[in-house]
């Protein structure tokens, strides 16, 4: 589904993403985990068109596709953002927010859409004409799960979507993206600092370290310690230790 | 005893009526480690900066009795606020981006820090803030000195944070979701780091967080807070065997690494929590 060939991605003579290739089958999950400025979110931000200053080869699901999307491919590839807070427009009701992306793509059907919409992601229906600062951080994050699915997409690039959340509901939004993923067949790519997120979610890991994927490891693997590069290792070592209770 | 807190209250008054954000929360510290866990909203912060008095003008803060270090903070003056804020408790906030003066270079702002309270000439506090610097474990603070905040790290600027609170030796530090912004592995190097500069200086410390299991690796003791009230209070060791279902909630709902659940369990909350 998703094939990414070589990706190399600089910012003036900082060469940021340097040369990572990652290949996701249709329906799977692949995690991305690494520190700040490993360039996870980078490698997410050119797959999904917003920075076009790349090279290598992109393809999906079949098709190579350049900097410039197409508005198909914008249809077929959805991203959620970390910060539910910044990524809704303020200004707009949930009604106008989720409306937007059907607008652009031209898909009719506009009032049914939205409340299935609402329904799928577990938001009351008098969510729809509230604006973003009436919704708790959980229901934000909810709106823009929902207004990422309501184009119908077939893959969610997900960038640390439940790390500005409470951990009770960091569970419910887990939880709905694994639902989702069931019912709808999506293909999931997640990016977090958080090895049990990560590892929760997606069969498949990558490590990114200074730019490079240095290890892709098996959820499985990674729990049962059998790791190849000592980050990973030492990743993993810091989850385990901070993860029990003391 | 350093703090001593009974029945504290904290308020606000809204168009329809009063919202009681803290409703009756206890506890004392002597110079030991408190963690204060809760989701958002449950009053965390606002318990540490009623202490503080840093609260919006339309809070109110009734309690029974509010003290630090022998001074009634509900009777204080601004004047004697002023003595303790910095000076006898240090405060360190989230993040390091929005705390540290952006046009000011790191080794000034932590002088200015130092000299406010002990006094002294510009050179010495100079020197002490280098010294701070190390500390804090900076490799070569005279560098980081000559730096601005945008230069330096989020792990960075915190230790810079956590240097200027240092600077005026206080007896309290109350850390506000200090490495929420930070990176795992940067995460633990500083809350080891101020584990163990708190430890060495006979200090309290109170640490406010969301996340339960990591708190009770840097604490004595964790106070467990649910809309305004403290619903459970354990030592760290014992946090495996939490009575409260809500504790339990929180230490089950979260994803882990070494035992894959195939679903997360939903916190489910019971009214009942709160009328005890």
């Amino acid at each position: 589904m998703i094939k990414v060939e070589q990706l190399r991605v600089r910012f003036g003579d900082n060469e940021v993403v340097k040369g990572v290739s990652i290949h996701v089958p249709a329906g799977g999950s692949f995690g991305i985990v690494g520190e700040s400025g490993s360039g996870k979110s980078t490698v997410l931000r050119a797959l999904s068109g917003l920075n076009d200053a790349w090279t290598g080869n992109i393809t999906i699901d079949g098709q190579s596709v350049g900097p410039r999307r197409n508005r198909a491919f914008f249809q077929k590839v959805q991203m959620v953002f970390q910060d539910p807070y910044g990524s809704l427009h303020p200004r707009q009701t949930i009604d106008r927010i989720l409306s937007e992306p059907l607008l652009v793509h031209g898909i009719g059907d506009i009032e049914r859409r939205i409340e299935t919409a609402l329904a799928e992601v577990a938001l009351p229906s008098a969510a729809r004409f509230r604006y973003p600062h009436q919704l708790s951080g959980g229901q934000r994050q909810r709106v823009a799960i929902a207004r990422a699915l309501i184009a119908e997409p077939e893959i969610l690039l997900l960038d640390e979507p439940t790390s500005a959340l409470d951990v009770s509901v960091q569970a419910e939004i887990l939880n709905l993206l694994a639902d989702l993923r069931e019912r709808r067949q999506l293909t999931y790519i997640l990016v977090s600092h958080n090895l049990a997120v990560v590892s929760h979610l997606c069969p498949t890991v990558g490590v990114m370290l200074g730019g490079q994927m240095v290890e892709v490891i098996s959820a499985e693997d990674l729990r049962a310690g059998k790791t190849q590069h000592p980050h990973t290792s030492e990743l993993r070592a810091l989850s385990v230790g901070l993860e029990e209770p003391a | 005893m350093l703090v001593d807190i009974q029945n504290l209250r904290v308020s606000f008054a809204t168009r329809t009526g009063t919202f009681e954000a803290v409703r009756g929360v206890s506890f004392k510290i002597g110079t030991e480690k408190l963690g204060i866990v809760g989701e958002s909203g449950s009053g965390k912060s606002l318990t540490a900066r009623a202490l503080m008095r840093l609260l919006p003008p339309n809070a109110r803060i009734d309690a029974d009795r509010l003290n630090f270090d022998g001074t009634d903070i509900l009777k204080a003056d601004e004047r004697t606020m002023r003595g303790i804020r910095g000076k006898r408790a240090g405060f360190i906030l989230q993040d390091p981006k929005y705390s540290l003066n952006p046009v000011m270079t790191i080794g000034r702002q932590v002088a200015e820090s130092w000299r406010q309270h002990k006094g002294g000439s510009r050179k010495q506090a100079l020197e002490a803030a280098v010294d701070l610097l190390d500390q804090v474990r900076i490799r070569d603070p005279r560098r980081v000195c000559d730096l601005y905040p945008h230069e330096v790290s989020g792990g960075m600027g915190q230790r810079v944070m956590i240097a200027m609170m240092l600077a005026p030796d206080p007896a309290l530090l109350i850390a506000d979701e200090p490495t929420s912004a930070l990176d795992a592995t940067v995460q633990a190097e500083i809350l080891r780091l101020m584990e163990d500069l708190v430890s060495k200086r006979g200090m309290g410390l109170i640490l406010i967080s969301h996340d339960l299991p990591l708190v009770s690796h840097f604490c004595d003791r964790v106070a467990v807070m649910y809309a305004g009230h403290v619903m459970e209070e354990l030592s760290a060791g014992t946090l495996a065997q939490a009575k409260h279902p809500y504790t339990k909630g929180l230490l089950n709902c979260l994803p882990s690494l070494t035992h894959p659940k195939p679903r997360l369990p939903v916190l489910t909350r019971d009214a009942a929590w709160l009328q005890s």
